[in-house]
């Protein structure tokens, strides 16, 4: 996420005029708003019926947290890699009489570095802040939210909650990336909070890159689907763990026709998410209650399309089986399945890259990551019926509005596992 | 009443044992100092704000900021900014006090292993 600034500065500015003083002075030309290169100010999201208020105050926490993490990124990392290729590695080989092997050596060798340290703790403390600024902005106002959202489903079918759904361990044991209560504590009956925690601060994190409505990873979904498969006029599509919606409704704008079903398992994100499509204008989706490890309430051969957008790092080897098995069945022939996600460890990806993407398995609370971007998901999709010769791969990158965001596919800064582009893997049945 | 849950619940301990990269003590300090240069950084955005609309409005005279007086209500607001000012920045303070409290509480790389068994 966010912007590479040095190099982009230099090209940009070159010191070509030979400007005497008031030139200097007078052109935009050392402006500070001429040099800016970061994210958007907050202020320019887009809002809906559901998204909390925000004070002057809590929009400023809100970007100075964005500016941290691309601080971070853009001006921290460096100094890592340089550690790791001065100090760590180098010190690795003399102490052992061997190059470092592995992803998780890596990790620890760069774990006794001042450098990853200062980074790792720094890294870790902006994503607390972030989650007690989007949590104090919410839980203040969070009756008045389920009063809205109460007013914009209730009675409407297109909500299917299930009370007595289990939260499997893989969801309940820590909370993904330290957000207190995850996506499925309610803290009363009708609430919203953790959803719209997660829908406006989410900012913080993506520093913008993924759009007004952090839909971008959706919309870079339907453009991809409309290039590749031009022909594909999908009726019903599902998505599993579509939480409040932000890659849903471009599929759902994308085809007009088609019915869209989100399941997930948090009920304050379906509720959220219901009011959030209505007051956006977006009325052809339901939203589920359900674990997509059991869709046994939709019949075989009852979808299109399945989505997953940056869900399955979140699962577990079983249930991430589960899941694939329970696509298989639920396609219609014909019908195509896509997992959109960070793309997967290989051998040809530097192990400092791979042990940088490590960093939120072990210190985001995101503990399937690791292991899921090690998984042969190919031999995973065949298992779970898929044909060989049906297995669909490609790579997106996040759409968003360019005259007021940084565009993804511009942004040369590397915030291992963050970056708004991603790998898709599918499979057509 | 929302703004005491929130004082009390924002800062709420995340499922998961903390990791900590340095000593813990000069964790803990960095990460109270990080809250600070966000809560200063908020505060000069806001000082900046009301600079630019007062001047745009013509509006501020010399000396009015050094002589205000709040008045009871305006100091009792005042006051429930600095709790919530305050609660913010010890908020590794909240979340040790909840880890001392908890058993059984796992760390994410065990879930890891547990997880990814077949």
């Amino acid at each position: 996420m966010v912007v590479n600034q040095a190099p982009h500065l230099a090209l940009r500015l070159p010191l070509r005029h030979t400007a005497g003083p008031i030139e200097g002075r007078s052109t935009v030309r050392n402006s500070p708003a001429s040099q800016y290169d970061g994210p958007p100010d907050f202020r320019v999201v887009g809002r809906h019926a559901v998204f909390p208020e925000t004070s002057h105050d809590e929009i400023e926490r809100i970007n100075f947290l964005a500016q941290m993490n691309r601080h971070l990124s853009a001006r921290v990392v460096p100094g890592v890699k340089a550690a790791f290729d001065s100090r760590v590695a180098p010190a690795f080989e003399a102490r052992h009489g061997r190059p470092l092997a592995d992803r998780h050596e890596t990790r620890r060798a760069l774990l006794a570095d001042p450098a990853f340290q200062t980074w790792s703790a720094l890294r870790r403390l902006t994503m607390e802040q972030r989650q007690q600024a989007g949590r104090w902005t919410v839980i203040r106002q969070r009756e008045r939210l389920a009063e809205i959202a109460a007013r914009l489903t209730d009675g409407d079918e297109r909500l299917k909650l299930d009370p007595d759904l289990a939260i499997p361990r893989y969801v309940s044991a820590v909370d993904h990336h330290c957000m207190p209560g995850s996506y499925h504590r309610e803290y009363f009956p009708g609430d919203v909070t953790n959803g719209a925690n997660y829908d406006h601060a989410g900012f913080v994190t993506t520093g913008g890159l993924l759009g007004r409505y952090s839909d971008g990873g959706g919309h870079a979904v339907a453009r991809w689907v409309k290039r590749n498969l031009p022909d594909f006029q999908p009726k019903d599509i599902l998505e599993i763990g579509g939480t409040v919606g932000h890659s849903t409704l471009p599929l759902a704008e994308a085809f007009p026709d088609a019915q869209m079903t989100v399941v997930d398992l948090g009920a304050p994100m379906l509720r959220y998410a219901l009011a959030r499509a209505k007051s956006l204008n977006v009325h052809n989706v339901r939203f589920v209650q359900a674990s997509g490890e059991d869709l046994s309430q939709f019949p075989d051969a009852s979808f299109d399309w399945i989505q997953t957008t940056m869900f399955l790092h979140e699962l577990s080897t079983v249930a991430l089986r589960n899941i694939f098995a329970e696509t298989r069945r639920l396609l219609r022939p014909g019908g195509i399945v896509l997992h959109v996600e960070q793309p997967q460890y290989a051998p040809d990806m530097p192990l400092f890259e791979q042990a940088m993407r490590d960093w939120d398995a072990f210190y985001n609370n995101e503990p399937f990551w690791s292991r899921m971007h090690e998984m042969d998901l190919d031999a995973a999709m065949i298992a779970a019926g898929f044909s060989p010769e049906s297995l669909i791969h490609g790579g997106v990158t996040g759409v968003v509005d360019k005259e007021i965001f940084p565009d993804a596919a511009d942004d040369e800064t590397e915030d291992y596992g963050r970056k708004a582009a991603w790998h898709v893997i599918g499979a057509v049945a | 009443m929302s703004i005491s849950d929130a004082i009390a619940e924002a800062g709420a301990k995340p499922a998961g044992k903390r990791p900590y990269f340095l000593d813990q003590q000069v964790e803990r300090v960095l990460a109270i100092t990080m809250a600070i240069a966000q809560e200063l950084a908020v505060t000069r955005q806001r000082a900046d704000t009301l600079e630019r609309i007062l001047k745009a409005k013509g509006l501020l005279a010399d000396g009015e900021i050094d002589s205000f007086y709040p008045d009871a209500a305006a100091q009792a607001e005042r006051g429930l900014a600095n709790q919530e000012y305050i609660a913010r920045i010890l908020r590794i303070l909240q979340q040790e006090n909840e880890a001392a409290n908890l058993t059984g509480d796992i760390a994410s790389e065990e879930v890891g292993d547990e997880l990814s068994a077949g």
